[in-house]
């Protein structure tokens, strides 16, 4: 509740505070491909300027999969604002990734 | 190899090397700790070093779990023998956008495992990911991979699974995990709990199909083998007296064999408990250690009983020899008697153990049960070369030929205690019903408790039957007195002889007298006549003389 409560007033504030995202991929797989594909697509879209990507190769630092409690992947994880959410999957579903984010559709 | 009591026994060798086993049962059968001391035997004894993946326990809960059976992860996990990961999954933290794949996990597992070579790996209860995770399809899926991606990694792997409704566990994990199945249960019956074990498969192995009751104490899981899978303990002809020598003279004059089991039964109040602790404090007398497991009375209560018949126990115990060890068996359930008598042996190291008596178990299991309780204990101790007596208490007055828990096949030697009744009066006779390898006596004796202990008296066979007690000893004055009759009329008849003899000595000595006078006389003739015949010869002589001179 607390959430669609403040999460609207940030948008609409505009400037509010930046979306810092991390998106954990596997290589070259084609989950991954999709997902880093979809997710700048939502981005641009949605959050364009205000908004920090990092995507991450779990093979390349796979002392992250622990720290950072990763099972499945794509993961995106939404650090800032608060709270935290966790995205799994290819991002092929915008209406539950702007859920997920927290961005109210109308916007 | 496990290193989990009893359990490499039971499979034949332990666990399926290099591929995946399931775990499954129900809530607080003992998964977790079981998979843990895989682990943590695998890291301590076998030198292989283990992943832990928990899907439930946090890692810090985890090592405080364990800390009470002494295993330090914390250590082990700083000499990267273990390690441990706790993995969380918060279904309200995650939203599912569209395809994905477990490959998180695997590369978590397989950097786990190569940061330290691990050669085993737990995954506990891998069926948290469903709650966690919506799309099935997916997760089977990528579980089926999973367990491939571990086989080929050849890694001994343990899934725990919950058991579900009428399936192994809850999701099917059974449908993957082939190779190896072990069922844990958890059963409670007449409000005491039993632990179960049960190796539902084993690919390529010949295990045993029995369900095992196992135990979680202090020391962790131990399985016990219902039955010992070899009868192949050592064996020794050494004797060890019973504390009464009369008893001892009914066993080849030798006793009972040590490391043999005895069973001592009979009604109530026939001294059962009184020989048990004649035989414990022989056992002490000769400087060596035993155990009492009384399960009906106080040691105090024993000692205070034993000290009216001349055993002091207070002094053995003073000096370390002899412990009690008294509960009542409701205490706990069989399995837990067990365990602290496997405990206390271990500790005390005893070369005597005496149950009085097993009759109470009862009130704690069935007869089976009781009966599959004491092959285990009477194997454990055979095979440690520990002389055992039991005492039974047979509730019907009717010599049973079979004992309540029926152990009596079990014990090598058999000693019931029975109430003779007649006259008035209750006496005890013992038999020695069976006694392995020895020529044991076939007589009944009367077993009398005395001030200076216990001893055994011939009974006397007489025509009105088998005289004991003061019949007995009725029978005992009159054959005194019998004798002391017999004496007498002996001695009597001694003496009339002698004085016939006298009589007739004297007789002989008169009538020698008379013959004597006899020949006198005769001879006297005899000479009168010589010298007549000599005269007679004279004068004739004389008379040719003096008529020859006239001519």
């Amino acid at each position: 509740m607390i959430e669609q409560l403040t999460t609207p007033d940030i948008n609409s504030d505009g400037d509010g505070q930046k979306f810092e995202l991390r998106l954990f991929v596997t290589g070259a797989s084609i989950n991954s491909i999709r997902a880093i594909a979809n997710l700048k697509h939502i981005c641009e879209t949605y959050l364009a300027g205000n908004y920090s990507l990092e995507i991450i190769d779990v093979y390349q630092q796979r002392m992250l999969a622990e720290s950072e409690q990763i099972i499945a992947l794509p993961l995106l994880i939404k650090k800032m604002p608060l709270p935290q959410r966790r995205l799994i999957g290819d991002m092929s579903d915008t209406e539950k990734v702007l859920k997920g984010l927290g961005i109210t559709h109308t916007s | 190899m496990t290193g989990i009591v009893g359990l490499d026994e039971i499979t034949g060798g332990g666990l399926p090397k290099g591929r995946p086993t399931l775990i499954c049962g129900g809530t607080g059968c003992g998964k977790t700790l079981f998979s843990i001391e895989f682990i943590v035997h695998g890291a301590m004894l076998y030198g292989e070093p283990g992943v832990f993946m928990s899907f439930e326990e946090k890692a810090e809960e985890l090592v405080l779990n364990v800390a009470s059976l002494g295993y330090n992860l914390n250590q082990l996990q700083h000499d990267k023998l273990i390690r441990l990961d706790h993995v969380r999954i918060e279904r309200s933290e995650i939203e599912e956008t569209g395809e994905y794949d477990l490959d998180g996990l695997f590369i978590r597992l397989g950097h786990a495992i190569d940061s330290i070579g691990a050669k085993r790996v737990v995954l506990d209860t891998i069926e948290n990911l469903f709650s966690g995770l919506l799309d099935q399809g997916i997760l089977r899926a990528e579980l089926r991979r999973l367990f491939e991606w571990l086989k080929a990694k050849k890694v001994t792997t343990i899934i725990t699974g919950e058991k579900g409704d009428g399936t192994l566990t809850r999701q099917g994990l059974e449908e993957y995990i082939s190779d190896c199945v072990i069922l844990l249960d958890h059963r409670v019956a007449n409000q005491i709990s039993t632990r179960l074990l049960r190796i539902v498969k084993y690919r390529g192995s010949v295990h045993g199909t029995n369900e095992y009751p196992f135990l979680i104490d202090q020391s962790g899981i131990s399985v016990l083998p219902v039955t010992s899978l070899t009868l192949t303990h050592n064996v020794t002809s050494e004797r060890i007296s019973s504390g009464i020598p009369s008893l001892d003279k009914m066993l080849e004059g030798k006793g009972f064999f040590r490391g043999s089991s005895i069973l001592v039964s009979g009604t109530a109040g026939t001294g059962k408990t009184s020989i048990a602790a004649s035989f414990a404090h022989e056992a002490c007398n000769q400087k060596e250690r035993c155990i009492y497991f009384a399960f009906e009375e106080s040691p105090q209560q024993i000692i205070r009983n034993m000290r009216s018949i001349g055993f002091d126990m207070q002094q053995h115990i003073d000096n370390g020899l002899l412990r009690f060890h008294a509960s009542r068996p409701t205490l706990n359930g069989l399995e837990m008697h067990l365990v602290s008598i496997h405990k206390l042996i271990e500790e005390f190291d005893p070369q005597l153990v005496i149950l009085d008596p097993i009759t109470n178990l009862i009130t704690v299991g069935t007869v089976s049960e009781v009966k599959s309780m004491l092959i285990r204990l009477i194997d454990f101790l055979q095979s440690m070369q520990i002389t055992v007596m039991f005492t039974a208490l047979s509730l019907n007055t009717i010599v049973s030929e079979q004992t309540d828990e029926g152990v009596s096949s079990l014990v090598d030697a058999w000693l019931l205690v029975r109430d003779i009744e007649s006259n008035g009066e209750r006496n005890r006779g013992m038999y020695v019903m069976k006694s392995r390898g020895m020529k044991h006596s076939n007589q009944v004796r009367e077993f009398v408790i005395t001030d200076e202990g216990l001893h055994l008296v011939d009974v006397f066979l007489s025509p009105d039957g088998v005289l004991t007690g003061s019949a007995r000893e009725a029978q005992q004055l009159q054959e005194a007195t019998g004798k002391a009759l017999r004496d007498y009329a002996v001695n009597r008849k001694d003496r009339e002889i002698e004085r016939k003899r006298l009589v007739l000595e004297s007789k002989i000595a008169s009538l020698k007298e008379e013959f004597e006078s006899v020949q006198d006389e005769l001879n006297k003739a005899y000479v009168e006549e010589e010298l007549r015949k000599d005269v007679l010869e004279k004068n004739r002589e004389q008379l040719i003389k003096s008529r020859h001179n006239e001519q």
